[in-house]
């Protein structure tokens, strides 16, 4: 009988593994294309608003946070080469990088947000209610999309956080490395949704 | 110590003692097979509140006005009918059950890609469906908005909107995670000599479907949490009066809930294309056909949302191109309503309950589906958009269509999952009641539609009352029918007689092991036949 419940928990199989997280990814990008598709429709009627309200986004703390997710994809990356070669030392360091960058980045998005409410712009203050139409759909959406997004920053960090415990136990090592794997190609998900929004947000001045 | 060609000691999947005992071993279980169980057990019971909820209606609907309940209540009974059907029977329905218990053994392996993701999904499932009770009693009220939650109303009504769309939401994940279980399992976990075309139909059916529960279910998640946002930060994303679409909730919440249907209707088309061919005794007609005609189903039904709202103020440039697209989904549907009838021709038939129940599938499916061509017609939907009409049209296909494949199911595969038999004599009775009290139910319900009667009003002119008192007659003969199937059903799993393990002279591989199953499925190497269904 014990032989029989070992037996099945031993299967691994890393290809479903890795087909199982891109089918997961694929549900991520529909979840926020619906939500672009909603920023578009509401983007061609309001062009003017949405270009006016962009212009009290500050382009270049969005260029920087655009910046530190690209780094943080290329360590999480590097990780994943240093598991590969065995070197596990490297692989928590850059694992570590990684989760630095991602801390910085909500750091960033706590000033941001923080000097929107600062302001009594936030989802459902009195402010808000007084803007225009476009003005306040494009700050819903805003506040939407970028919260949204820095949710599944905290996901990604929980999966590398948990990454990172199993290359420091050895779970994760040059002989099964999946998780790691796993782990960075969300991380290169949540990369990738920035990528969009930043543009949408910041750049349509 | 135990290789692939040693041949362990059997014992049922029902009998096996793992590392929990008792309702932990349920609880926790990630055998394909008790899951199963764990989601028709829960299924069946808000598949019975949902008929009792219906029950309900159709005694209001009795006399016109108030009979036993004032218009608001109604509303709220109507709406916990579609979310508690919807959400948590008919969409996770097929898939989750007879998905969860054959789909490993159909293509001989032991359990499916991801057990522990499995057993998450029920977790998720129970989670869900509590939030949708809770949605029911807390202090806000009972939803008034229909299933289909739709803005201005959803957006501004007083009563649990913002509860029963999270809980929808959460219904999501269970589904999305199902589908992406099924989807590594038919990749990665054929057995070896089972290529895409060795499989049976089934799979092929669930593999389709599992594709639109990925890809659709994430467009409803985003819309509902849009929902909640414009209801807890008045936004405007659909509410008029703030600037906002109430086309756009409408598009977004289509384009999600038409490739539902097909998630409801591709298993239950996989199930009769199972039992066709064994109560013919005879090889399906057209294999490749209706495997790919799964495949262009899911396809083409992303692309139909449209048709339910033609009225809604759409271009006709939207509509004309809806329609045509509605037509052409309906191909591959009847492609295999003709590939089983021609599979019956010089079949060596055995009249059994579960060939009984696929029959009575294709008749109403036929009907359901033909009514949808009206409904798909736009000049002909004008007059019955929101009408009886449909109503009648989707309980056809959902209920004539996906319920009675369920039962279809049940009676087919019910002495594989238990190891026993049950009457069949009282279960043909049980059919015949079925089937007299589910067209009385629904028929009048197409004759009132045509000529004016709304749906979702409590209240009607004197001249639909015959009809209604009919339908409500017939609600009531179904209600009987199927508690006496229910009854059969449970008296013969419990103390049925032993089944063996091929009692229909099936040909795929669950008739080739013992009923029950053991843990594993198959204690030696199955042997894998080219063609799944060779009746010679």
């Amino acid at each position: 009988m014990v032989e029989h419940t070992a037996h099945i928990e031993e299967h691994r199989d890393d290809e479903a593994s890795k087909l199982g997280m891109w089918l997961f990814i694929f549900t991520e990008l529909l979840l926020f294309g619906g939500l672009f598709l909603v920023y578009s429709v509401f983007r061609m009627q309001y062009p003017v608003s949405f270009h006016e309200s962009s212009l009290e986004l500050s382009v270049a703390i969005g260029a920087i946070n655009t910046v530190i997710l690209l780094v943080s994809s290329m360590t999480v990356a590097m990780a994943l080469t240093a598991i590969q070669k065995n070197n596990t030392k490297h692989a928590l360091i850059f694992i570590g990088i990684t989760l630095f960058c991602a801390a910085v980045f909500l750091f960033n998005k706590y000033l941001e947000w923080g000097a929107k409410f600062h302001h009594g712009l936030y989802p459902g203050s009195e402010l808000m209610q007084l803007l225009d139409r476009g003005h306040h759909l494009y700050f819903s959406l805003y506040f939407f999309m970028t919260g949204l997004h820095a949710l599944h920053i905290v996901i990604g960090m929980t999966l590398l956080f948990v990454c990172y415990f199993k290359v420091k136990n050895k779970s994760i090592n040059n002989k099964d490395y999946v998780l790691l794997e796993n782990g960075a190609l969300y991380w290169h998900l949540v990369d990738l949704i920035w990528i969009f929004v930043f543009p949408l947000l910041y750049l349509i001045s | 110590m135990s290789n692939g060609t040693q041949k362990n000691e059997y014992v049922s999947y029902l009998d096996y003692q793992g590392k929990y005992k008792g309702i932990m071993s349920w609880i926790m279980a990630t055998d394909h097979k008790r899951i199963c169980l764990l989601y028709m057990y829960t299924i069946m019971s808000f598949f019975f509140i949902g008929v009792l909820l219906g029950i309900m209606m159709k005694l209001e609907m009795i006399t016109p006005g108030k009979t036993i309940m004032n218009a608001k209540m109604y509303n709220s009974v109507f709406t916990l009918h579609g979310i508690l059907m919807i959400f948590m029977v008919v969409i996770p329905g097929l898939s989750a059950v007879f998905g969860n218990f054959f789909l490993p053994i159909h293509i001989g392996a032991k359990d499916v890609a991801f057990p522990k993701l499995n057993r998450f999904s029920w977790w998720i499932f129970v989670v869900g469906s509590i939030m949708a009770i809770l949605s029911q009693v807390l202090k806000d009220g009972p939803p008034d908005t229909g299933w289909t939650f739709y803005a201005p109303y959803s957006t501004s009504t007083s009563s649990n909107v913002v509860m029963a769309t999270a809980a929808a939401f959460v219904l999501g994940f269970s589904s999305i995670l199902t589908g992406l279980n099924f989807i590594v399992t038919i990749h990665q976990m054929r057995a070896p000599g089972m290529k895409f075309f060795n499989m049976p139909l089934f799979p092929w059916s669930l593999y389709a479907t599992a594709w639109i529960q990925l890809l659709a279910t994430p467009v409803i998640g985003i819309t509902l949490l849009m929902l909640i946002a414009e209801r807890a930060f008045k936004i405007g994303f659909f509410d008029p009066a703030l600037g906002g679409d109430p086309l756009l909730f409408q598009h977004l919440f289509w384009i999600y809930s038409h490739p539902a249907v097909y998630v409801m209707m591709l298993p239950a088309m996989g199930v009769i294309t199972e039992i066709i061919p064994t109560f013919c005794q005879r090889q399906i007609y057209g294999y490749k056909a209706i495997a790919i005609s799964s495949l262009a189903i899911a396809g083409v039904g992303f692309l139909v949302w449209g048709h339910h709202m033609y009225t809604s103020g759409m271009s006709d440039t939207a509509r004309w191109f809806f329609s045509l697209l509605t037509f052409i989904v309906a191909v591959p549907s009847a492609i295999k309503v003709f590939n089983w009838i021609t599979t019956m021709y010089k079949g060596s038939i055995d009249v059994k309950p579960p060939f009984l129940y696929a029959l009575v599938y294709i008749f109403l499916f036929i009907i359901g589906g033909t009514t949808g061509l009206l409904l798909g017609s736009v000049a002909t939907d004008v007059q019955v958009h929101d009408t009886a009409f449909v109503v009648a049209h989707f309980h056809y296909i959902i209920f004539g269509g996906m319920g009675f494949a369920f039962f279809a199911a049940i009676h087919y595969w019910l002495p594989k999952m238990y190891g026993r038999m049950y009457n069949f004599k009282i279960a043909n009775i049980a059919l015949v009641i079925n089937f007299i009290g589910f067209n009385m139910l629904y028929f009048p319900q197409f004759i009132i539609g045509v000529q004016g009667m709304p749906r979702r009003y409590f209240d009607y002119p004197a001249q639909f009352q015959p009809a209604q008192i009919t339908s409500s007659i017939g609600g009531f003969i179904l209600l009987a029918g199927l508690i006496l199937m229910i009854t059969n059903l449970v008296k013969g799993a419990r103390s049925g007689a032993p089944a063996p393990a091929n009692p229909w002279n099936g040909s795929t591989l669950e008739w080739q092991i013992p009923s029950p199953p053991s843990l594993e499925n198959f204690d030696e190497e199955p042997v894998i036949k080219s063609n799944p269904y060779d009746y010679k």
